[in-house]
């Protein structure tokens, strides 16, 4: 069956070949984006779900 | 800048909580049920409303949609409108939903008992409940879209992109899967046949796991977790690489569903490679979520928000980490089809989503009923009785899966079975099976308690509907200062986002489906495959009515243990004009694709009516309705025509022919039953079963006897 399909496909050796492109771009990328990403944006970003909870509101889960 | 004053919408998120606790007792009691009639058949009430095959798919759906679906939209509801600043776009449109889902629900729980299904897991709903879904699907997504574009904080945290990508990427399974042609309001066939069929159908399932039961609740992980450790995320750039790699990675692993099946080799080595891949984003985000508790660990012991969370995300990562090992063929060739399987979901089902529900429904409550905990000591209670029924549910799951899997396969010296008959190796896991439903009983259990401790704290506090809250709106002419041009790029223009992860899930997508679509000899086709003949295709409308497929496959996969007890191994071309496929993904009883001359039709006859009696021990419930109902003949001529235009190559007319053919055939077998000394109409629903079962496997048969003359 595999070889039915290898020979029934054209060019079916470009199919891995794109894919392994696609990924490699794709990492890389993201790595770069990442990586370069300012810090303090990263800090900001990092903070969002702590903002709307201001010192007075945020109860503790439990009875102390 | 001037401040503005609006209000956090509550109330939909307290709709959303009450859906998720009431649906969430009732799926685990369906489960619970379901259990029991694997231990004990008396629990399939001798109904055809409640049999296994049919409550089955009502447990799945239940907990999928209605349990975890609610959650997921009171998580949503409730985090995005706090992370973005801003109320949901539309009361109206969060109404909609909300309603719109429960009657989605309400009626799931109708027609699964009715036996109206399309037998496609976690996609049984016909044809018009999938039209609902995918209207109710866009307006929450229209909601959503919305309240980020009109936001007034402008950087959208992970969580929204998880949201995001949840939504863009259930959107696509869901209308690519459902593609199908009615018969009748609730009666329809998958536009696919066979291998093509099963492809669609798991590149559906593993994503619907994938984008459903996961990424929303990582988006949710990731604002309830810092909420409730009071601290931020471990690794904020961590979950960015997180986020792209899980949803760009899982899409390509669907394969791993059909290893060993007739599915093209080059399709499962694609599952399988990418499965792998998957262990890095998704321990990535197990750790992320870990270590954002890193000098926190002390109040792990005190809080229960923590201590569920802390066991959600460690099954999160066992759950991954297992998946990516069971779809390596060798540990596959083991696993597949046996009560492993079933571990593992729940571990994931219970640990990593009932836990993280369970988790933010204890963290919510208090909050927006304004008030504390009503009892912290049965959140605890809770929190061990939720454990301990993961723990005697998984166990002995595992034990029975590798125990019936080594049974399936063992010879003797002589190179024959040891267990010829399937039901000895059914017998042997009982008590497993027991052990499993205490489990499951004591996290329902749990469950109870939650549900009284969060009532007498909504009690004990009062509710906040509208919750007032202010913030500058974003300003028209905002330069960017920081964060250079990718994160200007994709984050403040919420639907190029939506577009590039949309993109980003299609790639794996095309890749794997798309040269199954295009090139028909993928299947090859075997000349003495034919379409079914009217009375067997009735008959196999029963068997899906049934939920036959819930316990029973149709793959004999090419191991020298399946080919000696089944019969030859199944090949793709077989299944052509299998409108849905039935492979099957859990052996509990035997494969029936060889069923073809196995038993007589008198045999498969008793054995309908009484198994037990003919195969002692046998769990398998009684079917009596099936001597009492007669085929529905109208239904014939738009069957034949709805198949064929799906592509099954009925002659042009045949719909006039097809009853007649179809009665011939069922006077055949009344009469050969009658030979034996039983009486029944040849219009009964047993006659039209009996013809499909002893055509399973029957063409292959006919390509040998040619082959050899």
């Amino acid at each position: 069956m595999y070889k039915n399909v290898l020979q029934s496909i054209d060019n079916i050796e470009i199919w891995p070949v794109i894919s392994f492109v696609i990924f490699f771009i794709f990492f890389l990328c993201l790595l770069l984006w990442v990586f370069t990403a300012d810090s303090k944006f990263i800090d900001r970003m990092k903070m969002l779900p702590m903002e709307d909870s201001s010192p007075e509101k945020e109860k503790s889960n439990c009875k102390q | 800048m001037e401040v503005e004053k609006f209000s956090y919408d509550n109330k939909i998120v307290k709709a959303f909580m009450i859906a998720t606790v009431v649906f969430g007792l009732v799926g685990m009691l369906v489960g619970l049920t379901a259990a029991l009639q694997l231990v004990y058949p008396l629990f399939n009430f001798d109904l055809q409303y409640s049999t296994f095959g049919r409550i089955r798919p009502l447990h799945t759906n239940a907990i999928i949609f209605a349990f975890v679906g609610n959650a997921m939209f009171a998580g949503v509801y409730y985090s995005m409108q706090r992370l973005l600043k801003t109320r949901m776009f539309s009361d109206g449109l969060s109404w909609l939903h909300f309603w719109g889902w429960q009657l989605i629900i309400l009626a799931a729980a109708i027609t699964l008992p009715l036996g109206l299904t399309t037998s496609k897991e976690y996609a049984e709903l016909e044809w018009p409940i999938d039209i609902a879904i995918t209207i109710i699907w866009v307006v929450f997504g229209w909601n959503m879209i919305g309240t980020i574009i009109k936001r007034r904080e402008r950087h959208m945290y992970v969580a929204i992109w998880f949201y995001i990508a949840t939504f863009v990427t259930v959107a696509v399974l869901h209308l690519v899967n459902s593609v199908e042609m009615p018969v009748t309001l609730f009666k329809s066939y998958s536009a696919y046949a066979g291998v093509q069929d099963a492809l669609v159908q798991w590149w559906y399932g593993h994503n619907a796991v994938a984008f459903f039961l996961t990424t929303p609740f990582l988006g949710i992980m990731y604002y309830y977790l810092p909420k409730a450790a009071n601290r931020p995320v471990y690794s904020y750039k961590l979950s960015i690489i997180h986020f792209w790699s899980l949803i760009f990675i899982y899409i390509w692993a669907g394969p791993h569903h059909l290893l060993y099946s007739a599915l093209p080799d080059w399709a499962q080595s694609l599952g399988v490679v990418f499965s792998i891949m998957l262990i890095a984003p998704s321990w990535g985000g197990m750790l992320n979520g870990l270590m954002t508790l890193r000098g926190a660990w002390d109040r792990v012991r005190e809080d229960p928000v923590l201590k569920f969370m802390v066991v959600a995300i460690t099954a999160y990562g066992m759950a991954t980490l297992e998946g990516p090992l069971l779809s390596l063929k060798n540990v596959n060739a083991i696993a597949h089809f046996t009560d492993w399987i079933v571990a593992h979901v729940h571990v994931g089902g219970l640990g990593w989503n009932g836990f993280l529900i369970f988790a933010i429904l204890y963290w919510m409550t208090p909050r927006m009923w304004n008030t504390t905990l009503y009892s912290t000591k049965l959140a605890n209670v809770h929190f061990w009785l939720g454990t301990l029924g993961i723990i005697f549910y998984a166990l002995p799951m595992y034990v029975s899966g590798v125990v019936q899997s080594l049974m399936w396969k063992e010879f003797n010296a002589e190179g024959f079975l040891v267990y010829k008959n399937f039901l000895e190796t059914t017998v042997q896991i009982l008590p497993l099976h027991g052990l499993r439903a205490t489990g499951g009983a004591l996290y329902l259990t749990g469950a109870i308690i939650m549900t009284y401790n969060l009532i007498k704290t909504a009690n004990s506090g009062s509710f906040i509907a509208d919750e007032a809250a202010e913030a500058a709106p974003l300003a028209k002419d905002f330069v960017q200062h920081s964060g250079g041009w990718h994160n200007r790029l994709l984050e403040h223009k919420p639907v190029l986002f939506t577009v590039l992860a949309l993109v980003a899930i299609l790639i794996g997508g095309i890749v794997e489906i798309v040269p199954t679509f295009l090139i028909k000899s993928n299947v090859p086709t075997i000349s003495s495959v034919k379409p079914y003949s009217p009375l067997e295709l009735h008959g196999r409308d029963i068997y899906i009515r049934e939920g036959c497929v819930n316990c029973h496959t149709q793959m004999v996969r090419p191991f020298r243990s399946e080919t000696e007890r089944y019969g030859e191994y199944s090949k793709a071309g077989e299944y052509v004009y299998d409108h849905p496929f039935l492979w099957g993904s859990k052996r509990t009883g035997p494969d029936l694709h060889r069923t073809n001359g196995k038993y007589s039709n008198t045999w498969h006859f008793n054995h309908m009516l009484a198994p037990d009696a003919v195969s002692t021990g046998s769990i398998m419930p009684a079917y009596p309705w099936l001597f009492e109902q007669s085929i529905d003949k109208g239904d014939t001529r738009g069957k034949i025509s709805a198949l064929r235009k799906a592509g099954v190559p009925y002659e042009s007319g045949y719909e006039d022919e097809a009853n007649g053919d179809l009665e011939k055939q069922a006077n055949e077998i009344a009469a050969s039953l009658k030979a034996d000394g039983v009486e029944v109409s040849a219009d009964a629903e047993i006659i039209a079963l009996i013809a499909y079962l002893q055509r399973l496997g029957k063409d292959i048969k006919g390509e040998k006897t040619s082959q050899l003359q």
